[in-house]
């Protein structure tokens, strides 16, 4: 542990000049999955970089009706910016089910992102919103959707050199509306036995007419569920529309045994967390079509 | 709340003043045992074996000892070879060999975590750099973890030395049974045969830790004339003080143990694991050594309660009157004999009239780490089976729960499971406090169920010193060598100003190190406002005592004509009749009239009275998640008197909490490798605050004739009732009775739903 | 590997000191600082028994690398009582009985200030879940809860003109 290198770059194009020079080097936001994983020896980096005292790392920020929100904004500033809470509090409630106050004050939506859990609880609600990542590396910036980070547990597509610099959330449609929910033993504290996120939108007459869904806890990845979306559209989420969803979920859930849960408990709640979160996301968009 | 049967005019006793450690505490200044630093002191490590169950072939230090800035290595061929014997110092009695093995493996490595080596050097990453160049060779044997396969023939076997205890004649081949524990009486059979109604069932737990936040620490410092200090926290300096000298061989007064503040022990700290480990590294290297766990040390090598399965049979007439159980139970030993199954057999039944019965424990040793006391240890394993099949008789009898209890409870002449009569118990009281109180009867809202559960502990007195003096201005010390857990200071200052009749701040206590104070057992057992209260009383009264004999003497009176009254003495006759003498004009005095004024008080308190429970527990339970909320929690309790209620309710409420979260989450789980797969905070899911509701402590006072202030141990009966009163509670909601604990909701979904 | 040396304000004093890279910073407090008040219960963010102000904001320290701290602004259980005066939240822990024993204190102390400073009239689901990220296990939470609650009548009670 004591030959990692701290640094702390002041510009994007110093944090991938030190990640390029070290395959083993890690980008360090809120720090709650890396120093923990550091200090367990799960992981001894030759380098830790810094990304809080780069300009514009932290924060969120307005681009017309969409939002950017910089890789080290902790998971209670999302909730303090009342333009996105408002806008997707899906995404907002989910990043501020993560650990605690004390964690969240720290814990950023990149880092649940790049630590690459099945069960990171922001990401299967950034997903459904359809967010995008700006990602940074030695060629310049590229974009990439939210689902094609995680590979598998703990591995990410990121390149030798990139990091996540910003995760952008587009407008909410006109008629949108979010949600996502988690199964836990406690009420705090906890990791996701399954979470559920769902993000649709409903016309005027309250059909829906777009409708993603993604879980988390269900494969080596948060997935997203095209089936379960297209369940969706084209119904007023009426029983056998909620039925359909349920069904779809599952079918696309392979979780495993763990001391987390069990494949048949986690099947199950992946229908039932999709099912709810969809009515909650179905009332929101509702309330502000 | 029941009043107190002799009614006496207290003045201090039943007031909640303000602890006199508490500013330490609410400040950061208080030192507990991580945060004592000793001049030069070297950061010790421990390595633990990664195996379940091997045969340490060899250990090579070399390469350790030469790193820059090591200054001692240790193993366990460092521990004198000692010939056994057991020693009671707690909760529990353990042999002293066992106590050694488990502070550094000889021979063969009993379970994932256990100390192999230690080392220590001049930083902890040093230290912990050096554990990396210490080579072990192992080689893996089989292991096992459950009970049932642990005495299935052919299990691995732990010792070769073990043949089961309480057995008769002595088995012939060694074994995983450790002891066998057995009592009973009348025909168990028949009587079952012919009841009206009978339930059984088998009932099955794993094993949870005490959980306390403060990770063991200590810092040891042992010189070359043989003295040596250790400053650690635990449950009981004087255990740290025996133990340690007699793993190691050498006199108990060459150790100094001075108490550090402690952050939780719950029975776990009751035992030793670090010290002796410290002493070798600090003989060695001529310097203080401190050891310390990590959290995952706690959970990986420290006690957890034993898990369990328990078979249980109960027989009624129709009219509820029991008339046999039958239980019998497998316990959780762990690595090396513990012993929670003596326990666990005194405490199944005992709160019933029953007149045929009989209870089996016996304790399995298994690759897991040695079991130890935790809060009323053996108790909540056999009475969470108990109290879920009297609700399922309840249920099959039409009677109602608490009116069932009623019928059969225990009282006052009633036998015991011992055959020996109950004193002055307050069973009967609490079950009719609990079935008065509103939440009884109070309506309930959808997917609600209402559980209720009663249990006990027996409690305990033994061995404590107190000195009390009293210092030239009148104030006065009372020194004890009870370590303060929750509030003990506060209730000695209370016991001797309400002897003395002196304002509560005119009392300070404190905690004196095992060089300051006699010889005082353990803070458990729920024994220390009882026994070493006892003692600051009887030190109190000679003290009181001894200010009238002076002030007679300063008056030029006979002893007989002075009395004590409102915190001063009297004189009744000759030339000062009517004047008085406080405590700090007698004081001030007191070099020239016989010498400063103090007592001791060094006793072995008897009459000790064990503590009953009832708790009501309201829970919701999602039909769809199998998520159980406790929505309303009320626990009952005979507290014999309450000191200081504040803390009294302190201890209710905790161990209820600890109940609850022995009822619904919390559980070590365990890899298919035999490795511990939940060693931390964040997958041992204890209670959080938003789990929880407040919990209503109802404090009925039934008080100890054998106690000057009437009290009974209050700390360890209230995570006895909890478990099945969460199990009953979530019955009552659902229809589905959950026998196997933690009750997390994928079993309670999987209850709910058998279809899958 | 040659130390850190780092320049913080800690209680409102200026501090520096020198670390390893990957020292946390409930480490330097301890240790090399001596305010032992913040307790190490886990080491991996689960207990709150850590816990401080980082720039205004409650985090567990031993999640804080202590190079992270270079220029910032902590505040710790020591800092909380004015010299002898002690916050409204630790007299009502005292009050209240509120810590039996008090290894968690200092984290809750911490924590719950924090809470009142920017809520101060908290439900009691608020104050059980803004806790929710420090463990106790001996009281149950009852009488903290009821403590905090306590203080913040307290506070809010001082800012109403007389």
């Amino acid at each position: 542990m004591s030959s990692t290198v701290y640094h702390a770059p002041g510009t994007v194009e110093d944090a991938v000049a030190l990640l390029s020079a070290d395959p083993t080097a890690r980008p360090l936001g809120g720090g709650t999955d890396l120093i923990v994983q550091m200090r367990s020896g799960r992981l001894s980096p030759g380098a830790v970089i810094d990304l809080k005292r780069i300009e514009g790392m932290s924060g969120v920020r307005r681009v017309g009706d969409a939002f950017a929100i910089g890789a080290a904004t902790p998971c209670t500033a999302l909730k303090a910016n009342a333009g996105l809470a408002a806008a997707w509090p899906g995404v907002v409630e989910a990043a501020n089910l993560i650990g605690s106050v004390q964690v969240r004050n720290r814990a950023t939506m990149a880092g649940n992102l790049c630590n690459a859990s099945p069960a990171a609880d922001s990401v299967p609600a950034l997903v459904a919103a359809g967010a995008v990542c700006v990602i940074a590396g030695p060629s310049g910036l590229r974009e990439a959707p939210v689902e094609a980070i995680p590979v598998s547990p703990g591995k990410t597509s990121l390149a030798p050199g990139e990091f996540v610099v910003e995760i952008r959330l587009p407008p909410r449609p006109a008629g949108g509306g979010d949600a996502y929910l988690r199964a836990t033993p406690r009420t705090e504290m906890d990791i996701a036995v399954v979470g559920a996120g769902v993000s649709l939108v409903l016309d005027g007459e309250g059909t829906c007419t777009a409708a993603r869904v993604a879980l988390g806890a269900v494969g080596p990845t948060v997935v997203l569920v095209e089936e379960a979306g297209a369940a969706l559209v084209g119904t007023k989420l009426g029983d056998d529309a909620l039925a359909a969803l349920s069904q779809a979920v599952q079918a696309a859930s392979h979780p495993i045994d763990d001391k987390r849960g069990t494949v048949s408990y986690r099947k199950a709640m992946a229908g039932v967390l999709a099912r709810r979160a969809a009515l909650i996301a179905a009332s929101r968009a509702g309330a502000k079509a | 709340m029941n009043a107190p049967e002799q009614m006496k005019q207290f003045r201090h006793i039943g007031t909640r003043p303000i602890r006199p450690d508490g500013v330490d505490k609410v400040t950061g200044k208080a030192l507990y045992s991580p945060d004592f630093k000793a001049p030069g002191m070297l950061w010790g490590a421990i390595l633990r074996s990664p195996h379940p169950h091997a045969r340490i072939l060899s250990i090579d230090t070399k390469k350790a000892e030469a790193l820059p800035g090591v200054k001692a290595v240790a193993t366990g061929k460092d521990l004198p070879t000692l010939e056994s014997l057991v020693m009671h110092v707690g909760e529990g009695a353990s042999d002293i060999v066992d106590i050694s093995h488990n502070c550094l493996a000889l021979g063969k490595a009993l379970y994932e975590g256990h100390a192999v080596a230690a080392v220590a050097a001049t930083s902890p990453e040093i230290a912990r750099e050096a554990l990396g160049l210490i080579a072990v060779e192992y080689e893996e044997l089989p292991f096992v973890l459950g009970l049932e396969e642990a005495l299935a023939e052919g299990a691995p076997v732990l010792h070769d030395t073990v043949f089961t205890k309480g057995v008769d004649p002595k088995p012939d081949k060694p074994s995983n049974a450790a002891m066998r524990v057995e009592m009973g009486k009348g025909d168990v059979e028949g009587a079952l045969a012919s009841a009206a109604a009978t339930v059984s069932g088998r009932y099955t737990l794993e094993p949870v830790h005490q959980g306390y936040i403060e990770p063991h620490a200590c810092v040891a410092s042992w010189n070359g004339d043989g003295q040596a200090q250790i400053w650690t926290s635990s449950q009981g300096h004087f255990a740290v003080r025996s133990l340690t000298a007699s793993v190691l061989a050498i006199p108990q007064a060459d150790i100094r143990v001075t108490p550090l503040e402690i952050g939780g022990g719950f029975g776990g700290k009751t035992t030793i694991y670090l010290e002796p480990v410290a002493m070798v590294l600090s003989k060695k290297s001529g310097r203080p050594v401190r050891l310390a766990m990590t959290r995952e040390e706690v959970f990986r090598a420290t006690g957890p309660a034993p898990g369990a399965v328990i078979d249980v049979r109960l027989g009624a007439d129709a009219d509820g009157a029991l008339v046999a159980a039958d239980v019998q139970f497998l316990y959780h030993s762990g690595a090396f004999t513990a012993n929670d199954a003596g326990a666990g057999v005194s405490s199944a039944i005992g709160h019933y009239r029953i007149a045929n019965t009989r209870v089996v424990g016996t304790e399995v040793l298994c690759n897991r780490p040695a079991a130890k006391a935790y809060r009323a240890p053996g108790a909540p394993q056999v009475n969470f089976a108990v109290e879920s099949a009297m609700d399922e008789l309840a249920g099959k009898l039409g009677i109602d729960p608490l009116d069932l209890r009623l019928k059969n409870a225990a009282a006052e002449g009633d036998p015991q499971t011992s055959g020996l009569p109950w004193g002055r118990i307050g069973y009967v009281e609490c079950l009719e406090a609990a079935k008065a109180h509103p939440h009884w009867s109070a309506p309930l809202g959808a997917h609600q169920g209402r559980g209720v559960a009663g249990g006990y502990w027996g409690n305990y007195g033994g061995p404590s010193t107190v000195n009390v003096s009293v210092a030239e201005d009148g104030t006065i010390t009372v020194a004890t060598g009870s370590p303060d857990i929750g509030g003990s200071r506060a209730s000695m200052a209370i016991m001797a100003a309400e002897v003395l009749d002196v304002p509560y701040e005119q009392v300070r206590a404190v905690v004196a190190d095992t060089a300051s104070i006699g010889v005082s057992m353990v803070t458990g057992g729920s024994r220390t406002t009882f026994a070493t209260g006892m003692a600051t009383v009887q030190a109190a009264e000679e003290v009181k005592r001894l200010l009238c004999e002076r002030a007679a003497r300063m008056w030029g009176v006979p002893a007989d004509q002075v009395e004590w009254r409102s915190g001063a003495v009297a004189c009744l006759a000759g030339e000062a009749q009517g004047q008085t003498l406080s405590a700090a004009a007698i004081a001030g005095r007191s070099f020239h009239s016989g010498g400063p004024i103090a007592a001791v008080a060094a006793l072995s308190a008897q009459g000790w009275l064990p503590g009953f429970g009832v708790h009501i527990c309201d829970t919701e339970v999602d039909p769809e998640t199998g998520h159980v909320r406790i929505v309303r929690y009320t626990a009952v309790q005979d507290v014999g008197t309450a000191i200081h209620p504040d803390y009294v309710e302190g201890q209710i409420q905790g161990g209820a909490a600890q109940g609850i979260g022995w009822a619904l989450n919390e559980a070590y789980i365990y890899g298919e490798n035999g490795k511990l797969d939940n060693a931390g905070f964040l997958d041992y899911r204890m209670p959080v605050a938003s789990d929880l509701p407040m919990i209503e402590a109802v404090m009925v006072e039934v008080p100890n004739p054998a106690h000057p202030y009437g009290v009974k141990g209050v700390g360890e009966v209230p995570i006895v009732p909890p478990l099945a009163a969460v199990a009953n509670a979530i019955h009552a909601a659902t229809g589905a009775r959950l026998k196997d604990l933690p009750m997390a909701p994928d079993r309670v979904y999987a209850a709910l739903h058998p279809q899958g | 590997m040659s130390k850190i040396r780092v320049s913080t304000t800690v209680n409102g004093d200026h501090a520096e000191f020198l670390c390893e890279s990957t020292s946390s910073l409930l480490d330097v407090l301890r240790d090399t600082m001596g305010l032992t008040g913040s307790k190490e219960g886990c080491g991996s963010g689960d207990c709150g028994a850590c816990t401080i102000m980082l720039d205004g904001e409650m985090v567990c320290s031993c999640l804080v690398l202590a190079p992270e701290a270079e220029g910032r602004t902590v505040a710790t259980i020591e800092g909380v009582a004015e010299g002898s005066v002690l916050h409204p939240v630790q007299q009502k822990f005292l009050e209240h009985a509120a810590l039996q024993c008090g290894f968690c204190t200092p984290g809750f102390i911490v924590a719950a200030k924090a809470l009142l400073d920017r809520n101060p009239n908290p439900t009691e689901a608020e104050v059980r879940y803004w806790l929710a990220g420090n463990l106790c296990r001996c009281t149950g939470y009852d009488k903290i809860v009821r403590a905090v609650m306590a203080a913040a009548a307290d506070l809010r009670q001082e800012r109403t003109p007389a």
